[in-house]
């Protein structure tokens, strides 16, 4: 026999109470794991922005165009060292369901731009500037449908249309590329602007933003500054941004992630913290005179404590460990079906290692008290009590 | 260190009082006892009247207010609360009138509780563990939780339990007073075969004149003060 073992024996003395106290531990940890991994791959674009990449948007609002002409008067401003342009397609593939992140881009400079974020094949490269109907797809695009470069896909609009009526385009996808950085999302598809451009039936030359490289990111403010004044009191006003605000502010339509993570999270904890707690006291009150004996029989207090706050850590650590389990179960099951939203959803390694980390606080803290308590006991007292 | 001729304890000039509310009870006013190394003494007396103070006092779980107590040759007034736990898992075994066993451990795991506190291997521990089991008649029932042994064997667990740290001194607070005459005597005859064969001093409280006529001498306290009665031959 060990500490270890007294520990545990003293945890499952009474094992319907034991369970119970993990069973609510367990919700706690696997609704901690699955929100903060969701809360991670709502932001995963803010975690990749680089901070020399800003973004030219509408004054009114990101889902309001601006025409194709700012592209080049933006490029020739001294400190804009590459840029590029986006056109959200809104497409799905066969039914509306089947959603899929489209663009339509300035091919050379596109991949230009994201370099830094995605792998490009110099053959793919060449292929995606070539083929005017050809579209570019990510990796995690490829698995999830099941396509190979040269498969000819139709592609349909929730909001273009072609000048023959038709919602849907016919592409051919010409490449795939990878992530070079966990956070890149290679859940998307892109387009050549010119082609999507000249069959499109309405919004002729107009794009929705315009995304750039500073030659510094000491050039940043300078930069923001000539572009907003250069189309100011124009018909599309501009606001200019960093990449990680636009992320940030993209993120944002899906309602405050994080402000809600942490309210569900802190809400659960605190409640189940007490619950616990308060157990946590009763149980080792129910055996102040076994450790009054153990006293007597010489154990010291610092050994009485560490024996308590091993039992509330234990347990934290039997409730919360297959919590996170339950959480890696759980993503894993929506993961595909939310791909398209939440493309980078996954429990990563620090979230469980946090979660780990705050199973120990918590056993420390809902053993704290009836561990100072029992270290503290009178052993008259407690030898005294029945 | 303790020398042969050195009393096992000696008490001198003891004081205790409890303060129960705006009132001051004082159990002992100048107490004096030394008993001989090897000695098992039975301590009776009226309730109230000290007894179990003083075997609190003998096994460092209670403080004296004035007075000197040594025991096993170390001044336990003198002790820090850590240095008292050392002391008492070393020199000291308990017996209690209720047991006082873990209910989630098994008889071994009982017994082996105070070596916990040593530096013995595993297999050094199960091996004074089946001997203390030994001795007390249980190394059948190694495996046997509380609730599966009677009142009888559990109290020779506690025992097992008490002297598996091989103890010079054994303070004993009532440990037949839960029991039926015909299993107290069982009790009491271990008792005295760790008086007599393993040379253990032993201290007992107990109301029951039948169980100090087991002891080799009996104390009665009253007010405070011992009156002495010679018993066992």
């Amino acid at each position: 026999m060990n500490d270890l073992v007294l520990i545990r024996k003293n945890l499952f003395r009474r094992k319907l109470r034991a369970v119970l106290m993990m069973v609510s531990i367990l919700i706690a940890f696997a609704i901690f794991a699955v929100l903060a991994s969701f809360e991670r791959a709502f932001n995963a674009g803010q975690d990749r922005a680089t901070p020399d990449r800003l973004v030219v948007l509408n004054k009114i609002n990101f889902t309001q165009p601006l025409p194709i002409s700012y592209y080049n008067r933006v490029a020739a401003i001294d400190g804009v060292a590459q840029i590029t342009h986006f056109s959200w397609f809104g497409g799905y593939y066969q039914e509306p369901r089947n959603f899929i992140a489209a663009f339509a881009v300035d091919p050379e400079n596109w991949m230009k731009l994201r370099d830094s974020d995605f792998v490009f094949p110099p053959e793919v490269r060449a292929a995606f500037i070539r083929e005017r109907t050809g579209v570019l797809v990510g990796a995690r695009m490829m698995e999830k449908w099941g396509w190979k470069i040269g498969d000819h896909i139709p592609i349909s609009s929730s909001i273009w249309s072609q000048k023959n009526g038709s919602h849907a385009w016919d592409f051919i996808i010409v490449g795939s590329f990878t992530a070079r950085i966990p956070q890149a999302d290679t859940n998307v598809m892109l387009m050549g602007y010119d082609y999507f451009n000249e069959t499109r039936s309405f919004g002729k030359d107009l794009i929705n933003w315009l995304a750039l490289r500073t030659t510094s990111v000491a050039a940043n403010e300078r930069v923001t500054d000539a572009i907003d004044g250069m189309f100011a009191n124009s018909p599309y006003e501009t606001t200019t941004d960093s990449e990680k605000a636009f992320n940030k502010a993209f993120a944002a339509q899906l309602g405050n992630v994080a402000l809600i993570v942490e309210l569900v999270v802190g809400a659960a904890f605190v409640t189940i913290l007490m619950i616990v707690g308060n157990t946590m006291v009763m149980t080792v009150r129910e055996r102040t005179r076994e450790i009054g004996v153990l006293k007597t029989l010489g154990f010291p207090g610092g050994r009485i404590l560490r024996l308590v706050l091993g039992e509330s850590i234990l347990l934290a650590l039997l409730g919360g460990l297959p919590g996170l389990c339950v959480a890696l179960l759980l993503i894993t099951r929506v993961r595909d079906s939310l791909m398209s939203f939440v493309p980078t959803l996954s429990l990563y390694p620090d979230i469980a290692a946090a979660a780990v980390g705050l199973m120990v606080v918590f056993g420390i803290i809902t053993g704290l008290v009836p561990a100072l308590n029992a270290m503290r006991l009178n052993i008259v007292t407690a030898l005294g009590r029945s | 260190m303790l020398s042969p001729t050195d009393p096992m304890i000696d008490i001198v000039d003891l004081c205790k009082r409890f303060t129960k509310g705006k009132e001051t009870i004082t159990i002992f006013d100048g107490l004096n006892l030394a008993i001989p190394r090897g000695d098992f003494v039975a301590v009776m007396g009226p309730s109230g009247s000290g007894k179990t103070t003083l075997l609190n006092l003998l096994g460092g779980i209670d403080r004296s207010d004035t007075g000197g107590i040594e025991v096993a040759g170390e001044r336990l007034d003198r002790l820090s609360e850590s240095e008292l736990s050392r002391w008492r898992a070393s020199h000291i075994g308990f017996i209690f009138q209720f047991y006082n066993l873990m209910p989630m451990l098994t008889a071994a795991q009982n017994v082996e509780l105070p070596l916990l506190l040593t530096r013995l291997g595993r297999k050094e521990r199960r091996e004074r563990v089946e001997t203390a089991l030994g001795v007390v008649g249980l190394a059948d029932r190694v495996k046997h939780y509380p609730k599966e042994m009677s009142g009888g064997q559990q109290q020779r667990v506690a025992i097992a339990r008490a002297i598996v740290s091989d103890p010079a001194l054994l303070l004993c607070d009532e440990p037949t007073g839960d029991l039926d005459r015909t299993t107290a005597d069982e009790v009491l005859s271990i008792l005295q075969v760790l008086n007599r064969d393993l040379g253990k001093t032993i201290v007992m409280v107990t109301h029951d004149p039948a169980a100090a006529q087991y002891a080799k001498r009996s104390l009665h306290l009253d007010k405070g003060h011992f009156i002495e009665k010679e018993l066992a031959a």
